[in-house]
């Protein structure tokens, strides 16, 4: 099997796993309890605590142990709105291409009487920070960016928004999920004062995440109970999690130079050799994008059925079209660069991971274009195009 | 799985895809803006499919009934293939996921677009009831 379908979620390493087991076979007690054995497990807790906020520059304190993304997420713009209520300011700002944990949350507080700008992405995939200065207003409460995307793996340019919000005294929360254990993150330098991420994404377990808030953000308790988190995220610690979470954590960071580069070396090679397939574009900025993401598209055929040639021949992939999402529209991550329906439908993403191999890369250089000629010579759609009945878009 | 083995067979080795460059008639539903698209090609002899082809731009469900539909009409007579409907084709292919249900509408509308086809380039009268309901 050729695995690359990385963004939607990662082998957990076999180092991962070691680490995890003593603390669901020996380690076991409740970090909450206040026999030595449970003192032992809060300590653990505690060191995990500091080995996160190490990695991104962060205080201890400032870190939050979530279930994943999502919870992270929506704990981070819930905990905006309220301050929002407080101040009367009830005005948020976002992209129009972030991950439904967001656009989700915010559509619930639109109908609380929260105002929703969203940006535009361009066709590179990228917002112009000029437009993020037009939108602030008085009103603004939070500006909500994801660090990368999850469908297209462009960079936004973090740095700058963290600067623009804090000239104008608004929050800046980034969903970080996808780049957490792909770039360097340093939180007081990028200016975040919210950040989501998930361990399933860097080789960590599933279920799992962390919620960096500074610690002047005041954090709304959203998952109700006992006191954990510093009162702020209730249930009892899920320890083996957080300790796998963070050898995964350590372990993307160590050499991720190196990584990124061998990873960039291979995706390239598939933009290189896959683009020469006619009437085909990659989707999004080519060099302003995480190393381990490709999304191209292919015009006159469908991404559902490419996936199932692709899984015949052992490649795990991924894409955009509708019919694998479940819903009649196609992802709104293409359709907000600018990519048509009829377009949007015939895409392809892989993502890779430190376990990619030139060999696997190799493979699918050779099954993509079969699969897509194969396809094309299926579809009436591309029977038209090439008849000229209808004009190629790409 | 998501689909049937009988599905995946039929969108694996999908039956009788291709064109007939002299065919009698044609027929096209859907549009690439909500993902599927069928033609479909009938080959007529006394009344009688005597050959039909496909061609689908669409997900595995969509490639997958094209096939089915065109097997359950070839070497039917026309008023016969006229009854065809996407749940006997969902039947024939042992189910589907109800998500996808609406990609098999397709089949049928185009087997009937393309009859529809064949009466108007015959001149041969027909209710136009019959074709109302074509999927598009
Ligand atoms: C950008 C982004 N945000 C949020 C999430 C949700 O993370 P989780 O699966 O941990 O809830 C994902 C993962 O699918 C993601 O890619
Ligand atoms: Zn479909």
């Amino acid at each position: 099997m050729i695995y690359l379908d990385n963004a939607s979620t990662t082998k957990v390493s076999d180092k991962v796993v070691e680490v995890m087991v003593p603390y669901y076979s020996e380690v076991y007690a409740n970090c909450s309890s206040l026999h030595e054995f449970g003192q032992k497990a809060k300590e653990k807790l505690e060191d995990c605590r500091q080995r996160v906020a190490r990695v991104f520059n962060a205080k201890s304190r400032e870190i939050y142990f979530t279930s994943g993304g999502t919870e992270s997420d929506n704990q981070a713009i819930l905990s905006a709105a309220q301050i929002g209520i407080r101040q009367e300011k009830k005005h948020i700002i976002t992209t129009k291409f972030e991950h439904h944990a967001v656009l989700n949350v915010l559509n619930k507080l639109k109908q609380q009487g929260f105002t929703i700008t969203y940006l535009d992405v361009n066709s590179n995939g990228i917002i112009k920070i000029e437009d993020l200065e037009k939108a602030i207003t008085p009103q603004t409460v939070l500006v909500s960016i994801m660090f990368a995307n999850n469908e297209i793996g462009t960079i936004q340019p973090i740095k700058e928004i963290g600067r623009v919000c804090k000239e104008h005294k608004v929050l800046f929360h980034t969903d970080a999920v996808q780049a957490v254990g792909n770039e360097k993150i340093d939180v007081d330098e990028l200016g975040i004062d919210m950040l989501s991420l998930s361990a399933h994404k860097f080789h960590g377990p599933k279920g799992v995440g962390v919620l960096y808030a500074r610690s002047n953000v005041p954090l709304t308790q959203f998952i109700v109970g006992g006191s954990q988190e510093n009162n702020r995220r209730a249930g009892t610690e899920n320890l083996p999690g957080i300790v796998g979470m963070v050898a995964a954590l350590e372990a993307a960071y160590k050499d991720l130079d190196t990584k990124n580069q061998r990873l960039k070396k291979m995706r390239d090679k598939l933009f290189d050799e896959l683009s020469k397939i006619p009437h085909s574009a990659i989707n999004g900025d080519r060099e302003h994008r995480l190393c381990s993401n490709f999304s191209m598209c292919f015009e006159g055929i469908e991404g559902e059925s490419l996936l199932l040639l692709l899984s015949d021949k052992g490649i795990c992939a991924s894409s955009g079209s509708a019919c694998t999402s479940g819903s009649l529209a196609p992802s709104h991550v293409l359709l907000s660069i600018g990519r048509p329906h009829e377009v949007a439908h015939g895409s392809l993403r892989l993502t890779l991971s430190r376990y990619t191999t030139e060999d696997e890369i190799n493979k699918v250089i050779e099954a993509v274009p079969q699969v897509v000629a194969y396809l094309r010579s299926i579809s009436p759609v591309w029977d038209e195009l090439e008849k000229g009945v209808r004009k190629h878009v790409i | 799985m998501l689909y049937s083995e009988k599905v995946m067979d039929h969108f694996r080795n999908p039956r009788n895809v291709g064109e007939i460059e002299d065919a009698d008639a044609i027929g096209e539903v859907g549009n690439a803006r909500c993902g599927d698209i069928m033609r479909v090609y009938l080959k007529v002899e006394n009344d009688i499919i005597v050959d039909v082809k496909f061609m689908t731009f669409g997900c595995g469900s969509a490639i997958a009934t094209s096939s089915m539909a065109t097997e359950l009409i070839k070497g039917k007579p026309i008023s016969q293939a006229l009854e065809l409907t996407n749940q006997a084709v969902v039947e024939a292919l042992d189910g589907l996921p109800d998500y996808k249900l609406h990609c098999s509408v397709l089949a049928e509308g185009a087997v009937k677009a393309a009859i529809k086809n064949y009466y108007d380039r015959n001149n041969i009268p027909y209710d136009p009831e019959a074709f109302k309901n074509i999927a598009d």
